[in-house]
């Protein structure tokens, strides 16, 4: 059963003088084993969309229904909830204890697991996010670089076994190769749990790569939602609103001007040099 | 949960009251709560109250923002008016039904409270309705700056206050965060004993002081790094200056003493308001 999102809207701070409405009418459909990508703005509602799809916020109007729960009823939330993996931006805001092992075992022992199923899940986590268990188990989170605490933090949700896998700005502040990593890590689970993932990112690249779906907001409203190459076809549209769009799109875009027969849909580095093929060792006539 | 707690309860607006020195704002504060002090006579209150709401009209902040300051002694304001009630028996007695006496002495200490922090709170959070916490802490830090002779680190005082005004908003936020993304943990913070709950702050509290701590330590590098030394020798964006406005204002303030203790001395109205109330009665 999917996340069903009808006429969401969101007000901070409702029937103040500082109202201010973030999230205006949005009707959105999260398929079971989606990906889905979420480009915006700084400011444009993505991190209060993503808090309304685990019920840490609650729609100002409308409804939101995980698997079947409201999200507007408190018994229902909490059911709703424990099937929304939630990582946040910054790993400092998560990570606690005094060891590794037992940060990330705090959420599958609030889940009321049996010992032996939590242990076996927080080394599977850990597997997967690429921890070494011997060097970090016993280590203190608060000892770990950035990207390893970001893996904890990770990790601490993946051994949570989420049906809904959602990510606000994971890679942000990483170099490519740790944005890579993590592509790579979430694609791993993906892989191996079979979850949805909702990912927000403001690196179109980071999207294209693994998205299903992609949607764009812009002040609280949705500017565009479809298909990857439907939506990063309007790279003109993109560009004006200060986002840029995949390189691949940008440069299919660039050549077509300078008279290369490319289709709409490249977005991807493997698309493109496939258009290119044809092309051959000729390109320099064209 | 945390966005209600609202801290620095500025008012931006222009009046007389926010053109004062921060300097002066104290030190009438203090002659204002001399004032109340001093009053021992019940019916001098009215011209105490008078006096606020000239004050309040004075500093273009209305009314209902200096009344919201009441609201965390709604619970205090009836307890000790009842205490105070019961609990005094002095004078005549107003009324006796069995265990519980009334008298004109209990009656008067607890308006007398009641009254006395009423006044005191109302003054108080004009000050700083009035003045911005950074003026505050700039104007506190210049009238203690005497004491640098006996080695009272004015400066660092003040330097400490401001930090901490400035990154209590910051902390909220922040705890605000920490409680969600332990929530979505499958933190429970509502159920079971107290004790429970406590523990169950951990996941919270830990963060929050991990994270203030790692602050505390960058600002303070950040501040070094751009040479700051302590106060000494440190000169001021904005020079704090008295103007008429501050000579008026505490000519006022201490006519409002001096008037406070002629009318208690030639005045004594209470004596015969009582004996009015004690006489309807008999
Ligand atoms: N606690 C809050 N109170 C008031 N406004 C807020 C609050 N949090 C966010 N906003 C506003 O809501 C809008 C959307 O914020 P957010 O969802 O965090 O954006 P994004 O994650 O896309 O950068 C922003 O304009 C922001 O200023
Ligand atoms: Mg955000």
């Amino acid at each position: 059963m999917p996340i069903v999102i009808e006429k969401l809207t969101y007000k901070y701070q409702s029937g103040s003088v500082n109202e201010f409405t973030a999230l205006k009418d949005i009707d959105l459909t999260i398929q079971d084993g989606e990906f889905l990508g979420v480009i915006g703005h700084t400011g444009s509602g993505k991190s209060t969309l993503i808090q309304q799809l685990n019920g840490l916020m609650q729609p100002t109007s409308g409804k939101v229904t995980v698997d079947g729960f409201d999200m507007n009823d408190k018994k229902q939330r909490m059911k709703g909830r424990a099937l929304v993996g939630m990582v946040f931006q910054y790993p400092d805001h998560q990570l606690f204890d005094e060891t590794v092992y037992k940060d990330i075992s705090f959420g599958p022992r609030n889940m009321k697991l049996p010992e032996d199923e939590i242990d076996r899940r927080v080394r599977e986590a850990m597997r997967l996010v690429g921890l070494d268990e011997d060097e970090f188990a016993e280590k203190s989170p608060f000892e770990l670089s950035g990207g390893e605490k970001r893996r904890t933090a990770l990790a601490g949700i993946i051994a949570m076994y989420p049906k809904y896998l959602v990510l606000d700005e994971p890679m942000a502040g990483l170099d490519p190769a740790g944005r890579r990593a993590v592509s790579d890590m979430i694609n791993g689970f993906r892989k191996k749990l079979g979850c949805s993932v909702v990912m927000v990112s403001h690196s179109m690249d980071d999207i294209a790569r693994c998205a299903d779906k992609v949607i764009v907001l812009r002040g609280g409203e949705i500017f565009k939602y479809g298909a990857p190459s439907e939506v990063f076809c309007h790279a003109e549209e993109l560009n004006e609103m200060g986002l840029e769009p995949p390189f691949a799109a940008r440069l299919a875009a660039e050549l077509r001007k300078k008279g290369f027969a490319l289709p709409q849909s490249i977005y991807t580095n493997e698309a493109l040099a496939e258009a290119l093929k044809p092309y051959g060792k000729g390109w320099r006539n064209v | 949960m945390f966005k209600d707690i609202t801290l620095g309860q500025y008012f931006p607006t222009d009046s007389f009251a926010h053109r004062l020195d921060p300097r002066t704002k104290l030190l009438i504060l203090i002659m204002y709560i001399a004032a109340v002090f001093l009053v021992k006579e019940l019916w001098v209150f009215a011209v105490l109250i008078a006096f606020m709401f000239f004050m309040t009209a004075m500093s273009n902040v209305p009314v209902s923002y200096v009344m919201r300051s009441l609201k965390p002694l709604r619970i205090l304001l009836p307890i000790m008016f009842l205490l105070n009630l019961f609990m005094i028996s002095t004078g005549d007695v107003l009324v006796s039904w069995k265990f519980i006496k009334i008298t004109t002495g209990g009656l008067k200490q607890a308006v007398f409270i009641v009254l006395r922090l009423f006044a005191l709170v109302c003054g108080a959070s004009l000050l700083t309705l009035t003045t911005t916490p950074i003026s505050l802490t700039e104007g506190l830090e210049k009238i203690l700056s005497p004491l640098k002779v006996i080695k009272f680190p004015a400066h660092e005082l003040a330097m400490m206050m401001t930090i901490a005004l400035r990154f209590i908003p910051t902390l909220m936020e922040e705890a605000e965060k920490i409680m969600k993304a332990q929530l979505a943990r499958g933190a429970d913070l509502e159920s079971g004993n107290l004790v429970k709950r406590a523990k169950a702050m951990l996941p919270i509290l830990i963060p929050l002081f991990v994270n203030s701590f790692r602050r505390a330590e960058e600002l303070a590098l950040a501040m070094e790094s751009r040479c700051y030394h302590g106060g000494e020798g440190r000169t001021r964006l904005r020079v704090l200056r008295f103007g008429w406005r501050d000579l008026i204002a505490v000519l006022v303030f201490a006519s409002l003493i001096v008037l406070v203790i002629l009318l208690q001395k030639y005045l004594p109205l209470d004596d015969k308001l009582f004996a009015l109330i004690s006489g309807a009665k008999a």
